[in-house]
């Protein structure tokens, strides 16, 4: 009677779960590789499209020359870009003072049975689709500014510069506050987030100190949250860059530079969701490509940036889920 | 009269009212952002009831749109289109993203795996009309025809980052000792992660799949250039097809009050199964958390 060969079976074992563990850090390994490709194919694939459209269009002079005129093959991406600064700029000064605002009442101030219900509720604001903001911009937010909000502004504000104009249902202000209110959310949670991870024992110190709830804000909890606070309005800024269908339809979709805040606009993403089926030459194609590829570039950059800032605040964790 | 005289004596007693006060502001203030937070929300499910209603019909489920400018007719063909789509997507998608998930959580906690996350994180704020364009010249182009197909995989792209960030945070909270009895029973790590952490972390995984499905049923800018519309009912993956949010932005544009009327219907079709499902989610996790302490 041969002696078991214990080595070989120990051997043959431990070849078993070799394999399968190499196939499943393969198989794992694999996946994650098809998310690096998607963000290099992103790159590559619009980038490669819309290479005709670099020479043509002067290389890095797109950026800046502001004549769009499809019919004669003439591309600048200026007028985009400046309405997309303008929009996405404006919508984050409004969003960030209320969100940062709300935030803070919510964590320091409000009794969980008040600060539940209206975390949720501006949560939700994150659930509803672009396009019914889009919807309601224009059938409820652009009659308001027509008929009621503009003509109020124009007559109280109308002095100053930029603040005179005819309301119309589309325009710059429309599309300022949709976007407003739709990265009101992300701003929001993710400040919310940042201000209860400020340490209790900075709040306690300087309480014992004699401050006032406000002093404790001011003094220690917002300097606290600062970096994140920024990270967070940074991406809900690269979301109103970014933000398409909502805009397109409240924005009023005019190549030229808005000269005050009832005027129609464009927006990157706008003209390519406007434009693109409707191309009038494979020029205008490459071009609308073109403009996507700055438009990822910028939105690439802003989240990067964003992210960076929060990561460093929160640990990273938590953060990608509020999305 | 002897706190007079005590206020009078203090110095920094106006300088305390000062303060004060500036607290009462402040907070007078928060409160008010705190309702004008809420006022948007109100505001647009007033309207969805109120404008949304009167449009809703049984016609709106069964049957397809009729020519432009003619009353009746339903939205059947972006009804099933968004079905199937939003569930193609997620069922391409998922797979992907919890593999990618488990990467990041058991096999990424390095450098490399830094770097991965954040790029994946990245990944998930980027516009979704340039992920509609890069399938557009990914399928759309070679194929020379807008496809179901492209619009599912657009949508199975932007559900990846949401579904893989949530499953390697699910997979991270899984007790240590779990993991330690598995591998001291002599289960190799890939039994271990797929047979007694993954089913631990499940219920969070699905929440965030759920999460996932909500945003990318309300998407329409990855499918204008990829499933680009029909306005027939179509099952067929190689052709063109409908969608809700595609269909609300065509009706939005349009000229006529029925289509205005039909796209309202549409979204508070729409904003109900977001709202649904995410509630729902939230509930059932809620509770299945309270049933295991």
């Amino acid at each position: 009677m041969a002696a078991v060969d214990t080595d070989g079976v120990a051997k043959q074992l431990t070849n078993r779960v070799r394999i399968g563990d190499s196939a499943f850090v393969a198989t794992v390994t694999a996946a994650a590789m098809i998310v690096l490709l998607v963000t290099v194919g992103l790159f590559w694939e619009l980038g490669s499209n819309a290479f005709p459209a670099f020479a043509h269009n002067g290389g890095l002079a797109f950026i800046w020359n502001l004549r769009w005129d499809p019919s004669r093959e003439v591309f600048g991406a200026g007028t985009f870009i400046v309405g997309t600064l303008i929009t996405s700029i404006a919508a984050l000064i409004v969003a960030t003072t209320v969100a940062v605002l709300v935030a803070v009442y919510l964590v320091e101030i409000a009794p969980p049975y008040i600060a539940r219900p209206i975390s949720t509720a501006v949560e939700l604001l994150a659930a509803v689709p672009s396009v019914v903001y889009g919807l309601w911009g224009v059938f409820v937010l652009g009659i308001f500014i027509r008929d009621i909000g503009g003509p109020v502004i124009v007559s109280t504000l109308g002095w100053i510069p930029f603040f005179n104009g005819t309301p119309l249902i589309t325009g710059m202000l429309s599309a300022v506050l949709i976007l407003s209110i739709m990265i009101l959310p992300t701003i929001m949670a993710v400040s919310r987030d940042v201000i209860a991870a400020v340490p209790r024992n900075q709040r306690e110190g300087i309480l014992a100190m004699g401050a006032t709830r406000w002093e404790m804000i001011q003094l220690t909890v917002l300097p606290y949250a600062r970096s994140g606070v920024l990270g967070a309005a940074i991406l809900g800024l690269a979301r109103a860059v970014g933000e398409t269908l909502a805009v397109t339809l409240v924005i009023g979709n005019r190549v030229a530079i808005p000269t005050n805040i009832f005027a129609p606009g464009y927006t990157m993403a706008s003209a390519i969701a406007n434009q693109f089926t409707e191309v009038e030459n494979s020029m205008h194609r490459a071009s609308l490509l073109e403009v996507a590829l700055v438009l990822l570039v910028i939105t690439f950059i802003i989240n990067a940036v964003a992210r960076f800032l929060v990561w460093k605040v929160t640990g990273g964790l938590r953060v990608a889920v509020q999305e | 009269m002897a706190s007079t005289t005590w206020a009078g004596a203090d110095p920094l007693a106006s300088h305390r009212a000062r303060r004060q006060l500036i607290d009462k502001i402040m907070t007078a203030i928060m409160i008010t952002a705190a309702i004008i937070g809420v006022i948007p929300l109100v505001l647009i499910l007033f309207y969805l009831l109120k404008e949304g209603i009167p449009g809703l019909s049984l016609d709106l489920f069964t049957s397809d749109p009729r020519r432009p400018g003619l009353s009746g007719g339903g939205v059947r063909n972006s009804i099933i289109g968004s079905t199937i789509m939003v569930g193609l997507g997620t069922v391409i998608g998922v797979p992907i993203a919890v593999a990618c998930g488990i990467f990041m959580s058991e096999y990424g906690q390095n450098r490399a795996g830094t770097m991965f996350r954040f790029l994946v994180d990245v990944l998930a704020g980027i516009p979704s009309i340039t992920m509609g364009l890069f399938v557009y010249s990914l399928l759309v182009l070679p194929m020379q025809r807008f496809t179901a197909i492209a619009g599912v995989l657009a949508l199975a792209i932007l559900i990846m980052p949401i579904v893989a960030r949530t499953t390697e945070e699910m997979l991270q909270l899984v007790p240590r000792a779990l993991r330690e009895a598995a591998l001291a029973l002599g289960a190799p790590p890939w039994r271990t992660i797929l047979t007694v952490i993954l089913p631990a972390a499940v219920p969070g995984i699905a929440t965030g799949v759920v999460l996932g499905l909500a945003r990318i049923s309300g998407e329409a800018a990855p499918l204008l250039f990829t499933a680009l519309g029909n306005q027939f009912t179509s099952t067929d993956v190689l052709h063109a097809m409908d969608a809700l949010p595609l269909r609300i932005f065509v009706y939005a544009i349009g000229p006529y009050d029925d289509w205005h009327q039909k796209a309202w219907a549409m979204s508070l079709i729409l904003v109900t199964f977001i709202f649904a499902i995410s509630a729902g989610i939230r509930w059932v996790s809620r509770r299945g958390a309270a049933i295991r302490h």
